[in-house]
């Protein structure tokens, strides 16, 4: 017997993924529609000896292919024939909730129309008849509490073959798709038919709504007292403001670091002394020694430490934007982010930018049109990813040993106020004239479902360990060989290796920033691969045995070991500025470069990003360097 | 009036939407000549406002709502 297919759609904010989630568990799997960017959904399941293929549609208002999310919505129905669709309505906001699920009906699609949070729905005054709403349609009405597993579970009872087989249209809804086909050949203009049928579908909702559901007033939900604090006026602000230091502190400070700590811990201690030993009895080669301990467990364990900061982060994010309150950020930094050129909506994106920019750039996804989402993709490398912290601590602690604090935050600080220079010029120059709007639904406030918000962190945060696993082993294993090799072989001495040619080459090119070295320029080119190489590319140049360490307390001790090297004498506290101004803003790295390429759908976009962040980074820099010189700095 | 002239607390009742490129995703998030809507709250500086319609919230900028004819019920 072939696996029972089910589609689940509707609208945004209705527990669509939650219960897509409860149903399949661990076992879905996320892709890609084809030519589209967006996420595609599956999981498959066993229900009394049965196998059910589950889709989860994106969530749409409804399928007019104004957006990508409608036009796969549209597509998959138009190429598809599921057993069964279930219709995931919101049942508090159930009257713009059926909008769709009249769209459905009218493109001839059976549907099952399962009320979900009913509870929520009585809170709010709104009782629904579930049997006059069955009639109402002629389709089968089933109901969900949101966040309880049982009531998931019985759905799945629901699901058979036979379950659609009494069930067709009513009068009421076949009458309204004659209507809709009078409309349509009524030779009127198309955007005319277009709100005409928007109209005819409202007409319907509202003699449904009087057959089958109640509306009582419900005075003031907790929804309506907690946004006169989160999302009225300049106290929303402060409060936001709070809300974010938070946020940054748990996955910087108390949360993430403390595991980050361990990771490095088990890395330096138990992992490179075991590899060591083990090879070593083993009798492998020394070179082969060296690849595997100097270039692909420290290349490696580099970024496996800020694996935990950045997977609290995103759980932290995904859990925010589950109770609601990101839409209320997106609301109420509104007005400051299209001053800039931006969109309210931008604000997710650009938080999540200081974890990784590659999940940022996706989250832009959220955008609905077009200026505002490439402006905010172009802008996102800017910001101070993960990455980019041990350049700055390293530099900091090294250079300005008093001001470590202020080093950093002005170097935070940079990477914003870049950001938003840059989207306000974007927005003038190749985006001008481009229309921006936002309209956007404020849900009720919602305690989030776990699995759902960790299943949600773990997407985005995934692709990070990934680019540990993939990425940076290769560039470790390539850093290793150029560093290591010359035209003559394996060298002892890096100033003659490929490495060492290679930066030279480049360096030339930072000879007005003061820092024309072959290290620093051989560290920039490394940094495109991931920017976790700068500090690690330095690090072996300049000759540190020891594996650097950039967390708080052991920093200033690395810092002197640096100070130490020749390091201390290529930078002067001047040119290194430079190069943090430069490391900070330049191309971003491979792994974002072609993450844009896949999200604006261009490879001219990626060139064209890599090109204008580096050419703001070397003016940058420049400035930084001959502005200080002419104030009298060195 | 138009939408952005009400005040906070307000209910009013949309007349016209205008002709806007928003118009038909308006129209779609239940935007209807006829439909009420309640003026909740907005954001700093005022802009944009958060208004309730068919029993939810929804957000738009103060140049959008310019476009939509409502009267006070």
């Amino acid at each position: 017997m072939a696996a029972l297919s089910v589609a689940l759609t509707g609208n945004p904010n209705t527990g669509k993924s939650t219960i897509f989630n409860e149903l399949t568990g661990a076992r879905q799997k996320i892709g890609n529609w084809p030519g589209v960017t967006v996420d595609k959904k599956v999981g498959v399941i066993e229900h009394n000896g049965r196998k059910i293929s589950v889709i989860d549609l994106p969530g749409t208002y409804s399928i007019n292919a104004r957006s990508q999310e409608e036009q796969v919505v549209s597509d998959y129905f138009k190429e598809n024939k599921p057993d069964i669709v279930v219709n995931i309505i919101d049942a508090s906001n159930i009257a713009r909730n059926l909008f769709l699920t009249v769209q459905l009906m009218e493109n001839g699609i059976p549907l099952i129309i399962n009320l979900n949070m009913m509870d929520e729905a009585q809170r709010h005054g709104i009782k629904i008849d579930m049997k006059k709403l069955e009639d109402a349609f002629g389709m089968p009405v089933t109901n969900t509490v949101g966040r309880s597993n049982k009531s998931v579970r019985k759905l799945l009872d629901v699901f058979t073959n036979a379950v659609m087989t009494n069930y067709e249209p009513s009068k009421m809804i076949r009458e309204h798709i004659n209507k809709v086909r009078n409309i349509q050949q009524s030779g009127l203009a198309a955007s005319k038919i277009e709100e005409e049928i928007i109209s005819a579908r409202y007409d319907l909702i509202d003699k449904i709504m009087s057959s089958a559901v109640t509306v009582s007033a419900a005075g003031k939900t907790l929804t309506d007292k907690l946004d006169s604090y989160l999302a009225n006026g300049i106290s929303s602000l402060v409060l936001m403001v709070v809300a974010f230091y938070l946020m940054f502190q748990i996955s910087f400070n108390w949360i993430g670091q403390p595991l980050a700590d361990l990771v490095g811990e088990f890395f330096d201690e138990t992992l490179v002394p075991w590899a060591a030993d083990t090879m070593a009895e083993a009798g492998v080669a020394d070179w082969m020694q060296s690849l595997v301990s100097d270039g692909i467990i420290a290349g490696v364990g580099a970024v496996i430490n800020f694996v935990p900061l950045i997977f609290t982060l995103f759980i932290i994010l995904s859990f925010l934007d589950g109770t609601g309150y990101m839409a209320r950020v997106a609301f109420i930094m509104d007005p400051i982010m299209r001053r800039v050129g931006l969109s309210g909506k931008s604000i997710m994106p650009l938080v999540m930018g200081f974890g990784c920019g590659v999940p940022a750039i996706m989250a832009n996804r959220a955008l609905d049109n077009h200026k505002d989402r490439m402006i905010s993709i172009f802008v996102t490398p800017f910001i101070t990813c993960n990455a980019k912290i041990p350049i700055i601590v390293l530099f900091a602690a090294m250079f300005f040993p008093d001001n470590v604090a202020n080093v950093v935050f002005a170097m935070y600080f940079l990477g914003i106020i870049t950001a938003i220079l840059m989207a306000k010029i974007l927005g003038e120059t190749l985006f001008k004239g481009q229309e921006s709007t936002f309209l956007l639904e404020l849900p009720p406030y919602r305690l989030p479902d776990i699995k759902t918000v960790l299943l949600e962190a773990w997407d985005k945060g995934k692709g990070y360990l990934i680019k540990a696993g993939t990425i940076i082993f290769a560039m470790s294993v390539i850093i290793w060989f150029l560093s290591s090799f010359n035209s003559d072989g394996m060298t002892e001495d890096m100033d003659n290796s490929y490495l060492a040619g290679i930066g030279s080459a480049t360096s030339v090119v930072f000879a007005p920033q003061g820092f024309d070295t072959w290290e620093a320029g051989a560290a920039v080119v490394t940094g495109i691969l991931a920017k976790e190489a700068v500090v690690s590319t330095l690090g072996i140049l300049y000759g540190v045995d020891d594996e650097l360490s950039t967390e708080d307390e052991d920093v200033g001790e690395s810092a002197e070991t640096m100070m130490a090297t020749s390091m201390g004498g290529a930078f002067t506290p001047l040119s290194a500025l430079a190069f943090m101004v430069f490391s900070l803003l330049y191309s971003p790295c491979m792994t974002a470069l072609g993450t844009i390429k896949k999200e604006a759908q261009s490879f001219k976009w990626m060139a064209f990003v890599f090109f204008y962040t580096t050419a703001v980074a070397w003016v940058a820099s420049l400035i930084v360097y001959q502005g200080g010189k002419l104030l009298g700095f060195e | 009036m138009t939408l952005n002239e009400t005040k906070t607390g307000m209910t009013v009742r949309i007349d016209s939407l205008g002709e806007s490129k928003l118009k038909q995703r308006l129209m779609t998030m239940g935007l209807i000549p006829g439909t009420r809507v309640e003026i909740l709250h907005s954001a700093p500086l005022g802009d944009p406002i958060a208004l309730r319609l068919r029993s939810y919230n929804l957000a738009m900028r103060k140049a959008d709502a310019a476009q939509i004819q409502v009267s006070e019920v």
